[in-house]
């Protein structure tokens, strides 16, 4: 039901990606050597995040980043990302 | 292209008519201004099935990012060239030549001989130095002086010309710089450049100092930078700080720097000109009294002139800052804004991200970031976001800094031009 509901949610959003996608890939690109985020289990990128926000996953600048996206926009961007 | 993307694109590029009246598939959108703005954003606009033409008078694009370390002897300049082979390849439409002006009654780009016609038009023109005797210039920087003292703030023969002159002064010498008020282009830059040039004269010149004279009391991580230098180049680098005079009020013909408590004598001397929007934007009437474009945070599109967008260095939105991640970032929500438009859709409110790393040394980077949300018209800092590297992170977190700054590059560069920059810097040198 939950992977059902990511991908719904994705389908929705479009091309352009959820508020904020089009910034994540000034990184996170295809072949970059930073991590790419296009195809990877939006569960994973979600929980990711969430450990960055919490301090569990130690980050130079990504715990500075995800603190202006909500928990519900954070999953919106891993759904988009896990189905682009 | 994702297969996702595909088709969308495909789906987009069927013939239905959006809020002009015009097909998707046949709106004409012209981009002015290939850097890293403008060729992201012909790129994204390609992407999302719009058919676009990139106005480009260079053959070459040369980066600003990873320019500084040219300028200390750390890298080459050609590692910062970029053709448009590959923006050519993804189906943007390029015209080699200069765009001179703009009708936006007749929605027509003049560029040399010729008038292209368009439905949005996006300027993506960077920067112009304020030379005298433009008004806001330094009084006596002139271009004929920029000859003789570069400014290298846009890539290209200033910046070999300021390494050349470094590498010419003898030890024991004096280096001379001035920074401007804000806003200009890339604000934690000079203070990189400043840490270089510092790390190039404690490494061949030992003896020689740098004295950096700023129109400013507060700069972009600048605690971080001020820890730095205090523990790197201590007997190299000086700062000079508005309420202790730093700021230049004039340069005489022979270089020196006159500020109202002093004179500043230096062997090379590297004045960093007060800005303003390039020049196609002040010819198309999108930039105001500040020389600066106010655009929608949303969309990008003038505030000034309908059917024409600013992004990038020229632009004025906010507290988003004049860098080259900023303007990748705004060229694609520009793109997707441009998209829905043409298709009579509303365009999605965005939210932007930017990062800017400097290097204080080979392989000592520090980072700001911020994330912006439109807020009454301005994008604006989402509280509690963002922020700068932490001022006690150990050497190992500097590193790491420093690698991604150069994955940044590569990505960048990938997303602007089709392909990865050479991001080295090669701290033995």
């Amino acid at each position: 039901m939950r992977i059902l509901g990511l991908t719904l949610a994705a389908l929705l959003l479009g091309a352009a990606g959820p508020p904020g996608a089009a910034s994540c890939t000034g990184c996170h690109a295809a072949g970059a050597g930073i991590g790419v985020l296009q195809g990877r289990p939006a569960d994973d990128i979600a929980a990711q995040m969430e450990a960055f926000r919490s301090g569990a996953r130690p980050a130079t600048l990504m715990n500075r980043i995800v603190r202006g996206f909500s928990p519900d926009e954070v999953r919106a961007l891993a759904a988009w990302f896990a189905a682009s | 292209m994702t297969p996702r993307r595909a088709l969308l694109a495909g789906a987009l590029a069927t013939p239905f008519l959006g809020r002009a009246g015009r097909a998707l598939g046949v709106a004409r959108v012209v981009v002015v201004g290939g850097g890293y703005g403008g060729a992201t954003c012909a790129r994204a606009l390609r992407q999302a099935g719009v058919d676009v033409t990139l106005v480009e008078a260079e053959t070459a694009y040369l980066s600003c990012p990873f320019s500084n370390p040219v300028v200390a002897g750390l890298r080459d300049m050609e590692q910062q060239r970029f053709g448009y082979d590959h923006v050519i390849a993804a189906g943007v439409r390029l015209v080699h030549a200069r765009a001179t002006g703009v009708d936006a009654t007749a929605r027509m780009v003049q560029v040399e001989g010729a008038a292209l016609p368009y439905d949005r038009l996006v300027l993506s023109p960077g920067v112009e130095m304020r030379l005298d005797p433009q008004p806001g210039a330094l009084p006596g920087y002139g271009a004929d002086m920029a000859e003789r003292f570069p400014h290298a703030w846009k890539a290209g023969p200033q910046t070999l010309l300021l390494r050349r002159q470094l590498e010419a002064m003898p030890d024991g010498g004096t280096v001379a710089m001035s920074v401007p008020a804000n806003p200009y282009r890339c604000p934690p830059g000079p203070y990189e450049r400043a840490s270089l040039i510092a790390h190039y004269l404690k490494t061949h010149k030992p003896r020689s100092k740098l004295i950096v004279l700023d129109a400013k009391d507060a700069f972009s991580k600048q605690k971080l930078f001020q820890a730095a230098w205090a523990k790197l180049y201590p007997n190299t680098l000086e700062w000079v700080g508005l309420s202790n005079g730093g700021r230049v009020t004039g340069i005489d013909p022979d270089g020196t720097l006159q500020t109202e408590f002093g004179a500043h004598p230096a062997d090379v001397v590297n004045p960093i000109p007060p800005q303003r929007a390039g020049a196609i934007a002040q010819a198309a009437g999108v930039s105001d009294r500040t020389g600066w474009c106010p655009v929608d945070p949303v969309t990008f599109e003038s505030r000034l002139v309908p059917g024409i967008h600013v992004i990038g260095d020229a632009a004025v939105m906010g507290a988003m800052p004049k860098s080259a991640f900023a303007a990748g970032a705004q060229a694609k929500v520009c793109a997707d804004a441009i998209a829905a438009l043409l298709a009579g859709q509303a365009p999605e409110v965005p939210r932007l991200i930017n990062t800017c790393y400097s290097l204080v040394a080979p392989g000592y980077g520090i980072s700001v970031a911020g994330v912006y949300r439109p807020v009454n018209g301005q994008l604006t800092d989402i509280e509690g976001a963002g922020g700068t590297s932490p001022l006690d992170a150990p050497p190992g977190v500097r590193a790491q800094e420093a690698a991604y700054a150069e994955d940044w590059y590569r990505t960048a560069t990938t997303e602007a031009f089709g392909e990865p920059g050479a991001a080295g810097v090669d701290g033995r040198r």
